[in-house]
């Protein structure tokens, strides 16, 4: 299987997230359910860390010096299945048993089931911890290895977030970087009128974390970002991504109720005219 | 990985932490943990310890003492504190994280179900303080069910020593098994029970006999209690076998049939509500495959209370004597 082909180039990283996002909607299509808003939210920070910023080798998994990917917004499976499948973890045709009997593809991702699932996820607000354990595993053994999570906005209500945060800031974990994907959205309405998370950076800056604030669908901004957040010393970096939940469809885009709903088939048709591609 | 000069520093701290067996011991289960924690420590430079702010409680202090480097102290978030084990199990370590079992396995249940068994992670969850033994703390600190939370977790091996020697061997063990467990400990000093060549081994009960009347099944503090039971019943002239089941997960079926098929009465004795625990395992295997009359011995649907510990035994029903009397009134029909 193919090694990952891997560059900084903005411009191969913005055609990796358009070919991602059809991928998703493909196969969401295709299981006739599941997570499309989270899972097109964060397709462009996902896309930078799996073709740009993380050491990692799809043909050995457990290669003790990867760097580490928790997704933590577990639900935004779909979007880790199509990075691990166009980077060579397995086939791509795998990616149409998503959500079927006995499939190695999971509604939410299992990592005994799937090579490149670091642990599974799909209860949410556990992942940072996880991830934190992490980190201090890799310390202790010097490792150059760093870890990424990728958090939900509505997750961060989750008290245990925050006691993960605090462990972080306290046991100094600098080879750990959270992002959070602000895409003002949850299940039952805008964040702001479920449960308001304001101020985000406020509240990780005093949790003693170093905070980048960027727009999450700027493929420049983050990839600036991840490399800034590595040479962070001292402190965890959080990255708080400013995105659009079902980003790069129209009739997607900041739609609540796409959270949990699968593209229909007229709809898959609509968004791959605007993603400008048939999938090939 | 370490230079030389960490090397040595490791070196002197070993030097400090004895090796205990505890044969022949009456000693709390929780330090023979400590003890046995910090004798692996030094064995063993995978094992790190997590703790939720009561490590001088559950005696993981004295691994933090020997051990910094490879000690985390959580804080009071057990939620956190499992997730962090977890994710320490992912680097290869081998976690031991505890705090009392209420916490542990009540708070965090959750996560370990979520983290921890369905990743089907190395990571072990050693709990002290659990039932009333606990004391004057009352019901807020007493686990009564955290035996019933664990055990139904797919994956997870539950574990519940019956004194100190017995507890550093399955603390020996887990660490060398691949897998989640939840190992219960207690709070109070307890008599030693297990014979001088006892091995633990999962899985695997201890037979001290089989009786023809009556057998005690028995895991915990309740192992010393079936022991004296059955000396008070063989002077009403029944005859009664022990058995520490002290892994309640995988049972030992084998030793249960053979213990079934030949008493006419089995009784099952933990210090945990009868539902969910010891009790309720031995009876969901025997009512299935070899029916037979069983009485259980536990906390009947309640939560704990204040008081001596030895009071609390009496006051719920958790001594010999009550083992006794389950066993004669049966025997009496
Ligand atoms: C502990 C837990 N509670 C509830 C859910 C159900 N759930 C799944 S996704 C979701 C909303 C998540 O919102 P957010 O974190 O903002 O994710 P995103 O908008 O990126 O999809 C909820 C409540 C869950 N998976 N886990
Ligand atoms: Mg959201």
């Amino acid at each position: 299987m193919a090694t990952v082909t891997q560059s900084r180039d903005i411009e191969f990283l913005k055609k990796q997230a358009r070919t991602v996002r059809i991928e998703i909607l493909k196969m969401l299509a295709q299981a006739g359910s599941g997570h499309t808003g989270g899972s097109l939210s964060a397709a462009d920070i996902v896309t930078a860390l799996y073709f740009y910023k993380m050491r990692h080798r799809p043909d050995n998994p457990k290669w003790p010096e990867r760097d580490r990917f928790i997704l933590s917004k577990g639900h935004a499976a779909p979007l880790l299945y199509t990075v691990l499948a166009l980077t060579g973890y397995f086939d791509k045709s795998l990616l149409n048993t998503l959500r079927k009997t006995g499939s190695p593809l999971q509604g939410h991702p299992s990592s005994k089931m799937l090579h490149g699932v670091e642990v599974s996820t799909g209860s949410l607000g556990q992942g940072l911890s996880i991830a934190n354990g992490m980190a201090l595993g890799l310390r202790l053994d010097k490792s150059p290895a760093r870890v990424y999570c990728l958090l939900g906005d509505g997750e961060i209500q989750e008290g245990q977030v925050w006691e993960a945060a605090m462990t972080a800031g306290h046991y100094v974990l600098d080879n750990l970087c959270a992002i959070v994907d602000l895409n003002s959205l949850q299940i039952d309405g805008r964040c702001e009128d479920v449960m308001k998370i304001d101020p985000v950076a406020e509240k990780w800056k005093a949790f003693n974390w170093h905070i980048f604030e960027i727009d999450g669908h700027n493929m420049e901004e983050i990839v600036t970002a991840l490399d800034e957040a590595e040479k962070i010393k001292g402190k965890p970096s959080a990255i708080l991504a400013k995105t659009v939940k079902g980003k790069g469809v129209s009739i997607f885009e900041g739609k609540v109720e796409y959270h949990g709903l699968a593209p229909t088939k007229e709809e898959l048709e609509i968004a791959l005219k605007e993603l400008g591609g048939n999938g090939k | 990985m370490g230079s030389r000069e960490e090397k040595s520093a490791v070196n002197t701290q070993q030097s400090t932490v004895e090796s205990q067996s505890f044969a022949g011991q009456a000693v709390a289960t929780r330090d023979a943990y400590g003890a046995a924690l910090a004798e692996l420590g030094k064995r063993n430079e995978k094992v790190v310890v997590l703790d939720a702010d009561l490590s001088g409680s559950t005696k993981t202090a004295k691994f933090a003492k020997a051990f910094p480097d490879r000690f985390f102290n959580m804080g009071i978030s057990e939620q956190d504190m499992i997730g962090t084990a977890g994710g320490l199990s992912l680097t290869g370590k081998i976690p031991f994280a505890s705090t009392f079992a209420i916490f542990e396995t009540g708070r965090a249940w959750e996560q370990i179900r979520q983290t921890i068994c369905y990743s089907s992670l190395n990571v072990k969850l050693v709990a002290t303080h659990s039932g009333i033994t606990v004391g004057e703390d009352g019901a807020s600190h007493q686990a009564l069910e955290d035996v019933a939370l664990m055990r139904v977790l797919p994956q997870m091996v539950v574990i519940v020593p019956s004194d100190g020697f017995e507890t550093k061997q399955v603390i020996d063990t887990v660490a060398d098994y691949e897998g989640p467990v939840y190992v219960r400990l207690g709070r109070a000093k307890v008599p030693a029970v297990m014979p001088a060549d006892y091995k633990f081994r999962i899985g695997k009960a201890y037979k001290f006999n089989i009786g023809r009347d009556v057998n005690i099944i028995a895991n915990g503090i309740m192992v010393s209690a079936a022991l004296q039971a059955r000396e008070l019943l063989s002077k009403e002239g029944i005859d009664a076998g022990v058995i520490n089941m002290s892994t309640v997960k995988p049972l030992d079926t084998e030793i249960l049939l053979e213990a079934a098929k030949i008493s006419k009465l089995i009784v099952t004795a933990e210090e945990h509500s009868i539902i969910g625990g010891l009790g309720s395992a031995v009876s969901e295997f025997l009512s299935e495959n070899h029916p037979i009359s069983i009485k259980r011995i536990g906390t009947r649907d309640t939560f704990g209370g204040s008081g001596k510990p030895d009071e609390l035994l009496k006051l719920y029903g958790l001594t010999a004597e009550d083992i006794v009397k389950t066993v004669t009134e049966f025997m009496r029909k």
